[in-house]
């Protein structure tokens, strides 16, 4: 098969003798990302304490071994991924670290920073599982089905759980409580890559035409169009609607690249604009929600004091463009959710504009580098794949930052690597291990035939 | 490549890149938000009275001092709360006219509230390098309030006071330069200066208090100024020209009958009772149909012009703090005129404006600005600002002023001010006993206002002072009994070497 003219542009003009693989690149970010994550440290505890925190060294050695483990896994068993990949979910992750160690030194009682370190090794370790044990990613498409199930199982459990803070997403043992919707988001996009990639284009192809719009056969979208709504019926169930957003938007753009049929986004969205307002309609929570998002300063005109959204709004203001400095904002005035929903208000006021768009940056290169992968390969599962996993962290940025930036009505949902949360830190290793397993495999060809 | 009955479909790459693109799109929507609220709209989300951030920021340092005579009246104690500080005073209830209060939960009055920007430093005039603490946010320590205040004057005024609901007002004459201004009862701002549930407490029991503790009396608070206000009509009088010599007789009928009506303007002593009284026996005795129909005489337009020299009907009188309106009418018939001139009718006046207009008299006719701040420092003590005299109004002529000084020394000396007299002073003063509340059966207020300086001394007298008790026990309530020695008392301590 011919190389894609579109890959082939990328290359550079002349073509180098032997092209880089990319790894002393990765080594080289990987390591400034640890640096930047242990200067954080640092500045927090000088900011608060008036010097470096005690165990500085330990703990930029303790990141710096994991994040170096991690580059020497890939150097070992992919070595010709996306060099990108690894240093920022590095940095990223470091950041959320920082933070969250930040924002237990306003909250005496409650310390997050150690759990979300111990949960971050895991991730560490898993992502060094998948990039070792998984060789060719088609092996997933074989369990694609029975991951959807268990997914589906996953989802459904939590609901003979407790509520916490009015919904039912976590699975609590004990101390040790998971979220299984993070998990199950991969399990269902790789059941949407598996089953798009061997019908799209019977999908795309055939069916009815009403108007100007083509209808699929219901014979085959009727079965994935029932996974998606037990799931998004499962998960409003459970009040958790960050996450029911997010499947449905993922659900839509893998469809939309799989068929290439506008008409999906069309029907996309009015499926949403009806879901939204009845779910509005029939639910108090989701209306608050929706009220507070037009009227941020509502409650404080009612004499209430501000609400979370206001506090947020508040926090992001006070930073203005260069922000107050680690450790130097006052952003736990947010109240409960400070570490994990509303954990960006604190960067915004910390680090400034400036250091929020930062973080959009380093957001919006891990999406396009997602991208750019699914584009390069040449297997239509492993394309939609990327592509799917790619939209996850694009999708539940806009969801979490757009909510606490009142930019759209509060959902809540993790900012990808950076709020405290167990499963969301472990699932977003594993997208990243995946995407370099499948940047391993679209790099591979272009450089070994260069 | 399939095509399809409906034409052409883009390619896997096509749509992955459009969907790619809307990833990104959204990203930017959230830096364009971001953009929005961090910098167009932050002003007013950090000026948001719900947003705690600046009181955090105000507290989170010590706050300047308000000084006395040089020494610190106020500090700072650290809380160990999320507000850092907390404002402390250090004879509170002695100096709470002065100050006000500065509470983390209910915010700042007085000097703490029109000084506040200095004293929690973030008033600009205290950055050195404007640009650079913007940059760093580096909050300036606050800066110190010299106030004009004299210590003795102020403790003489509160022990004076002590047991009765009263103020005082006094003035240097020469430069308006307030040197005590007090009210009681007074509270102690320190006592809810914080954030604890007892600060609270202590909030809503001052606030439920019938007696007012938190009310300025001196400042705030007006009175019908009773015959100390016969002061105002003299120097009104002798300016218009309608006496000329202070011992001559007037035209003053006796019996004098309110213009317009048949009820005969009263005096409270029978040796008023005779027609032609010169007008310094009438100051000295106090009496109401002199006045009364001087203030006729001299006319509704000049009464009110005169008045207005004192500080009458000025609602912006800024100290810097801001004191209430002292009411003249300017629209009134004769018979109101009349009892407006012996301080009664809508007639209502402060103790600060009562103070002007014994100043303005003992300046010789220059009534100076009243001020209560000297000069603004920074923390390392280097000028910030230094308040000079300003002049006020010229309210008379020295001719006349030193006729009205001459009045205000007769009625020391030989009339119902006796008690102000002062061994080795000179000492001129006007009593007023203010009838009010329905058919006048309230307690009276009890009025003094006066100056004083060393005898046989040309200068300008270095103190004037208003008096004013609102609610006595005692029996025999009137400005020469009551007032009259708490006025002695705060010009001694000033006189005092």
């Amino acid at each position: 098969m011919a190389l894609p003219a579109a890959v082939a542009a990328d290359r550079p003009e002349p073509a180098p003798p032997r092209p880089h693989s990319g790894r002393n690149v990765e080594l080289v970010l990987v390591l400034g990302a640890v640096a930047i994550a242990v200067f954080g440290y640092v500045e927090v505890g000088s900011n608060l304490d008036g010097r470096p925190p005690a165990d500085a060294l330990r703990y930029g050695a303790a990141l710096g071994g994991l994040a170096l483990l991690a580059h020497l896994l890939v150097r070992w068993r992919a070595r010709y991924a996306d060099p990108l990949l690894l240093p920022i979910g590095v940095l990223l992750n470091g950041i959320g670290l920082v933070v969250i160690y930040r924002l237990d030194r306003a909250t005496p009682h409650s310390s997050a920073a150690p759990t979300q370190l111990l949960w971050s090794t895991l991730g560490v370790g898993l992502f060094g599982l998948v990039v070792v044990l998984l060789r060719d990613h088609r092996w997933l498409r074989r369990y694609a089905y029975s991951g959807a199930l268990v997914a589906l199982v996953l989802l459904i459990l939590p609901i003979f759980f407790p509520a916490v803070y009015g919904s039912r997403i976590w699975i609590t043992i004990g101390w040790f409580s998971i979220q299984p919707g993070e998990f199950a988001k991969i399990l269902l996009v790789i059941f949407f890559a598996a089953y798009l990639a061997v019908h799209q284009d019977t999908l795309a192809l055939t069916g009815r035409q009403v108007w100007r719009l083509r209808l699929p056969p219901g014979r085959v979208l009727g079965p994935v169009l029932l996974v998606w709504a037990v799931f998004i019926g499962v998960l409003v169930l459970e009040t958790d609607l960050g996450m029911s957003l997010l499947y449905f938007g993922i659900f839509v753009v893998m469809l939309y690249v799989a068929t290439a049929r506008i008409g999906w986004i069309v029907i996309g969205l009015l499926l949403a604009a009806a879901g939204v307002t009845v779910v509005g309609w029939l639910s108090p929570h989701v209306h608050a929600r929706v009220e507070q998002w037009l009227h941020p300063l509502a409650s404080i005109q009612a004499g209430q004091g501000a609400n979370q959204i206001a506090q947020s709004l508040f926090a992001f203001a006070w930073g203005g463009l260069l922000g107050t400095g680690l450790g130097q904002g006052h952003s736990i005035l947010i109240g409960f959710a400070a570490k994990s929903d509303f954990i960006l208000a604190t960067i915004g006021e910390e680090l400034g504009l400036t250091g929020l768009l930062a973080l959009f940056l380093l957001y919006a290169l891990l999406v396009s580098r997602g991208f750019r992968t699914g584009i390069a390969l040449t297997d239509p599962f492993g394309r939609l794949l990327a592509i799917g996993l790619a939209t996850i962290i694009g999708l539940q940025l806009f969801v979490v930052a757009g909510g606490v930036l009142a930019l759209i009505p509060l959902t809540g949902a993790t900012l990808p690597f950076i709020a405290q949360g167990g499963s969301s830190v472990v699932t977003n290793w594993i997208i990243v291990a995946l995407l370099v397993r499948l940047s391993d495999q679209a790099r591979r060809t272009l450089i070994e035939d260069a | 490549m399939t095509i399809g009955p409906t034409g052409q479909r883009p390619g896997i790459r096509i749509t992955a890149r459009r969907a790619g693109t809307f990833c990104l799109l959204l990203v930017l929507l959230l830096a364009a938000q971001a953009t929005r609220v961090q910098f167009f709209q932050a002003k007013g989300y950090n000026d948001n009275a719900a947003n705690q951030r600046k009181a955090i920021l105000r507290y989170g340092q010590p706050r300047g001092a308000i000084l006395v005579g040089g020494q610190p009246i106020t500090g700072s104690a650290a809380t160990g709360g999320r507000y850092t500080y907390k404002r402390t005073y250090t004879d509170g209830p002695t100096y709470a006219a002065v100050t006000g209060f500065s509470s983390q939960i209910y915010g700042n009055t007085q000097l703490e509230g029109t000084e506040d920007a200095l004293l929690s430093g973030t008033d600009d005039r205290l950055d050195g390098w404007a640009v650079w603490d913007a940059i760093s946010r580096r909050q300036n320590p606050g800066g110190s309030v010299y106030t004009t205040i004299d210590a003795a004057a102020q403790q003489a005024a509160m022990s004076g006071l002590d047991g009765q609901k009263g103020a005082v007002a006094a003035i240097e004459p020469a430069t308006g330069r307030i040197l005590a201004l007090a009210s009681t009862p007074s509270y102690d701002p320190g006592s809810f200066a914080g954030s604890s549930s007892a600060d609270q407490q202590v909030w809503t029991r001052l606030q439920s208090d019938g007696d007012q503790p938190m009310l300025n009396r001196a400042l705030r608070e007006t009175y019908p100024p009773g015959s100390t206000f016969k002061v105002v009509t003299a120097a009104a009088a002798l300016t218009a020209g309608v006496v000329t010599d202070i011992n001559a007789p007037t035209a003053a009928p006796y019996p004098y009958i309110l213009p317009g009506t048949t009820t005969p303007l009263v005096n409270d002593t029978t040796s008023c009772n005779t027609a032609g009284l010169d007008l310094d026996t009438a100051m000295t005795l106090s009496c109401n149909s002199v006045l009364g129909y001087l203030g006729v005489q001299t006319g509704l337009d000049k009464m009110v012009a005169m008045a207005e020299n004192f500080g009458f009907n000025n609602s912006k009188l800024d100290i810097p703090v801001r004191a209430a309106r002292s009411n003249f009418d300017t629209t009134m018939d004769q018979s109101q005129l009349a009892l407006s001139s012996i301080g009664q009718f809508d007639t209502a006046a402060t103790p600060l404006v009562m103070a002007m207009v014994a100043a303005g008299v003992a300046d010789n006719g220059t009534v100076m600005y009243p001020q209560l701040v000297d000069k603004l420092t920074k923390s390392d003590g280097s000028t910030v600002q230094l308040m000079r005299p300003r002049s006020y109004r010229q309210a008379m002529s020295p001719a006349v002023a030193g006729q009205v000084q001459q009045l205000m020394t007769d009625v020391v000396a030989n009339g119902t001010g006796g008690r102000a007299a002062i061994p080795g002073a000179t000492v001129g003063g006007k009593t007023g006993t203010a009838q009010h509340g329905v058919q006048n059966s309230a307690v009276p207020y009890a009025w003094f206002i006066s100056w004083a300086k060393p005898a046989g001394s040309s200068d300008v007298p270095p103190v004037a002072v208003a008096v004013v008790i609102a609610d006595s026990s005692a029996t025999d309530v009137t400005g020469g009994s009551l007032a009259a020695p708490i006025a002695k008392s705060v010009m001694q301590a000033v006189l005092a070497p």
